[in-house]
């Protein structure tokens, strides 16, 4: 059964809150040399059939219009895992 | 990728001809020549910027500041007694005494909201929430006034779900009530919904604070979030043309809030106000810094010198002009005086708030940018701040607006029996505008911080502000679209009094009020006429009750595709208690109370939620608003709240006398019995207007049967109609209309509670 990876982030320029929070905690305990973390969703899609390059432009299409929000988001990776 | 060359001063004297994109950031052609007459030359990249959303419809007000100054000039001595601070600072401030100062203000969140409702609305909240702060109050309670699409189109459920959790997530994360306000659902709205925020918040006198810079040599600091590329879909044309090939990423036109940010905010800034650290401050919103600069040194000394490099940044590829314009979130400026600033900064370090000098207040009359060793920025900031361009837009009267007050409700036929106005009032019940909101209300928190007194369904919210006196305050906002498409004059003074209304039916005293005017286009001369009878109906309506506008917002442009949104001039009136252990509840709990209707009542169906929810239909004449009424109406309430002869107060407003008696059973659970013979006789109406007739000035409340002699003699001594309609009672487990017919209290409940959840999916906590 192939697996097709899809990851969201949020906008680069857009403030990401979690993101901000977890850096700081990060920081608090002593890693001084942690600037920044972004967090981001990994969506881990399973499929029952072999993966075509159309089924993948289709996925896209989902990770566009359902699986982000296109206006804080962008999709940054669609790939077939190993 | 090379360097982004910061256009400077000097460059923009050596090359006076270099071609600027004026239009694509909004400005006209002779906006522009008018910046350069100025200047004495062409502005650079940086001050472009500054003047292009400093210039805007948004910041400068500039349709409609010839008509707002009636709020200023349509006022009597006393009207400002209790006024503190009035229009043209970030929130107006009332006197409430006891030594106590109330701030409120209303603010539009209307285009962000249709982009990205959740980060719309919250960043909505969040804006609103800092010019409270901003004037030295602590908030206490949050409200909104919401416009949605037809409740049945496709779209309509994403900006909901979207808004509605937007508000929940940044209020609850604050830890602010939310109180109250209003939902309506109508096709105008479709694709720009309106979310407009209102914020209150208390202080003690001596705690009031002003955005101005005053003091030479007095320090300019920025602090809370850092900046980013938020909000800044404009200024990234600015810095393109000096790109090279694949430039910057376009920057995005919405804003991501953090309430918790925002939430140690309020506390480092109460903390900086307790200890006296801070001479002037000022939130950042629209246009961010370019705003706030401009707006502290036009208010104060009149310079400023300002290092941009200075200024902390999320994102450092960002340009002079980005970091001019950006939108940021939960960010403030403060002016400090130098010796202060170590102490000012071990509260803000305390409160894990970043902070940093940009500069100094100046006596100059001039605001000058440095950014890299190099003047970006000089210019005089009234010219960006105060003395933007001012139109007189044309105004004509709407060329439809006669043949739709010409096509009156009364072309339908009444009921003619009870059975016909049970299914009428049923199909009125569980119209999306009457029907219940829990399904929105229930996703607040609205008893956070355990001073609440009332809140939604309540007509008001109330909130107490001295917990050892009871002192507190009461607020409602409304406007009813639909009357003021059929006349916008009459239409605000009807949000007016129904605002107004709903206050002094908490038992509170009206005090004060903040409007949020949303319309269509201002180049839209028909628009331009309703904005303009508007603000004269609400100045004029102001006067007459005797209560001043203390602030709020214009929003024009709101229109779905080339069709402007009815007129929404959503008013929301603030009002005082000396006690809130003596509000007005907004239903009945006890056996065998009598019911009285206050007032008369009038055929008036046109535009009515009737004439909408049973004919689908608009036009004719809206309601007759009568003040002197409403003003005697309310000192009875606020009379009988003080000596505790009514148990309970309901105000008549959409839906008339049936959905006031509906909102009275429903809102304990008790049923009660009324007649309508002796109403329609007196006041010659029929069954119909007797029960759906939107008449103002009139509210039903319910009084225990020993208090009714001195409840008579007072409404006698004050001369407010009064007419016996019914009694509770609490065995029926109905609502009855004698003759007419009779509904049980567990249908009303499903039939009212229905509607939302039908489309929006299982109320939360029901």
């Amino acid at each position: 059964m192939p697996t097709v990876i899809v990851e969201v982030m949020p906008k680069e320029v857009l403030l990401d809150p979690a993101g901000k929070a977890t850096a700081r905690a990060l920081q608090r305990f002593g890693d001084g040399e942690i600037t920044d973390v972004r967090i981001g969703k990994r969506f881990e899609i399973t499929l029952n059939t072999d993966v075509t390059p159309e089924l993948l432009e289709h996925i896209g299409e989902l990770a566009r219009d359902v699986l982000s929000n296109q206006v804080i988001e962008d999709v940054t990776s669609i790939h077939v895992a190993d | 990728m090379t360097e982004h060359v910061p256009d400077t001063v000097d460059n923009a004297i050596a090359t006076p001809d270099k071609h600027q994109p004026y239009e694509l950031l909004g400005l006209k052609a002779d906006e522009y020549a008018q910046i350069r007459e100025i200047l004495g030359r062409r502005p650079t990249s940086g001050e472009l910027a500054m003047y292009s959303v400093m210039w805007s419809e948004h910041c400068s007000y500039k349709s409609s500041k010839v008509h707002l100054r009636q709020f200023g000039q349509k006022v009597s001595e006393d009207m400002k007694k209790h006024l503190m601070v009035g229009m043209g600072e970030n929130a107006g401030v009332v006197d409430i005494g006891e030594g106590w100062a109330v701030t409120f203000k209303i603010e539009s969140h209307n285009h962000p909201s249709y982009i990205e409702p959740f980060q719309g609305a919250a960043t909505g909240v969040g804006g609103i929430v800092r010019d409270i702060i901003s004037m030295g109050a602590r908030p206490v309670a949050v409200m909104d006034a919401l416009r949605f699409g037809a409740i049945d189109h496709e779209d309509t459920h994403r900006v909901v779900n979207g808004v509605v959790s937007g508000i929940s997530f940044y209020g609850n994360c604050l830890g602010l009530p939310n109180i109250g306000g209003e939902t309506w659902f109508d096709s105008v709205y479709q694709a720009n919904p309106l979310v407009n925020a209102l914020a209150v918040g208390a202080l003690r006198h001596e705690d009031l604070h002003l955005a101005n810079a005053k003091g030479v040599g007095n320090l300019v600091v920025l602090f809370g979030a850092r900046t980013g590329g938020d909000g800044i879909g404009g200024a990234s044309i600015l810095a393109s043309d000096t790109f090279a090939e694949g430039g910057p990423t376009k920057r995005p036109a919405v804003q991501v809030g953090d309430p918790f940010a925002e939430k140690v905010l309020i506390e480092c800034c109460l903390e900086l106000f307790q200890g006296d650290c801070v001479e002037g401050i000022q939130d950042l919103g629209a246009a961010g810094i370019s705003c706030a600069t401009s707006e502290l040194a036009s208010n104060g000394d009149g310079g400023m010198h300002i290092t941009l490099d200075n200024v902390l940044l999320r994102d450092p590829t960002l340009t002079a002009e980005e970091i001019l314009m950006s939108e940021s979130q939960e960010r403030m400026m403060a002016i400090v005086r130098p010796e202060k600033l170590e102490a000012f900064l071990a509260v803000t370090t305390k409160w894990d708030v970043e902070a940093s000098v940009l500069g100094e207040v100046t006596n100059t009359g001039r605001l000058i940018i440095e950014w890299q060793g190099e003047t970006i920025v000089n210019v005089d900031p009234r010219t960006v701040a105060v003395d933007g361009p001012v139109y007189n837009r044309p105004m004509e009267y709407p060329s439809w607006i006669d043949a739709l007050q010409a096509d009156s409700a009364a072309k339908f036929a009444r009921a003619q029996t009870g059975t016909e106005l049970r299914d009428q009032f049923l199909a009125l019940l569980g119209s999306p505008n009457e029907a219940d909101t829990d399904w929105i209300t229930n996703q607040y928190d609205y008893y956070v911080m355990g001073n609440t007194a009332l809140h939604t369904p309540d007509g008001a919210g109330m909130i107490r502000i001295d917990e050892e006196s009871g002192l507190g305050v009461a607020l409602a906002t409304d406007a009813n679209g639909r009357y003021c498409q059929l006349d916008p004059y009459v239409g605000a003074q009807l949000a007016l009094v129904e605002s107004y209304r709903n206050v002094a039916t908490s038992g509170a005293t009206p005090m004060a009020v903040s409007d949020c005017l949303n319309f269509g286009s201002p180049e839209n001369p028909e628009v331009m006429w309703q904005f303009a009878r508007a603000v004269e109906g609400l100045a004029d309506g102001c006067l007459e009750l005797g209560i001043p506008v203390t602030g709020g917002n214009v929003s024009f442009y709101n229109q779905t595709g080339d069709v402007p949104i009815h007129p929404t001039p959503v008013v929301a009136v603030m009002g005082s208690i000396d006690n809130v252990a003596r509000r007005l509840p907004s239903g009945w709990q006890d056996e065998g109370e009598n019911i009285y209707l206050l007032g008369v009542t009038r055929d008036e169906l046109d535009g009515s939620s009737w004439a909408g929810a049973v004919h689908n239909h608009l036009g004719g004449k809206p309601p007759v608003v009568d003040f002197p009424a409403e003003k005697a109406l309310a000192g009875l309430l606020a009379a009988a709240a003080h000596e505790g002869i009514v148990t309970s107060a309901i105000d008549l407003g959409t839906g008339g006398l049936i959905k006031a008696l509906t909102d009275g059973v429903l809102r304990f659970g008790v049923g009660a019995r009324v007649w309508i013979d002796e109403l329609q006789q007196r006041d010659g109406v029929d069954a119909t207007a007797a029960l759906f007739s939107e008449t103002t000035a009139r509210v039903i409340v319910s009084v225990d049967r020993t208090d009714d002699v001195r409840f008579r003699g007072l409404c006698e001594g004050r001369n407010v109609p009064v007419l016996r309609i019914g009694v509770t009672d609490t065995g029926s487990a109905s609502l009855e209309v004698q003759g007419q017919f009779e509904v049980s209290v567990e249908q009303l409940a499903a039939v009212h509670r229905a509607t939302l959840p039908a489309h929006f999916g299982p109320v939360v906590g029901g």
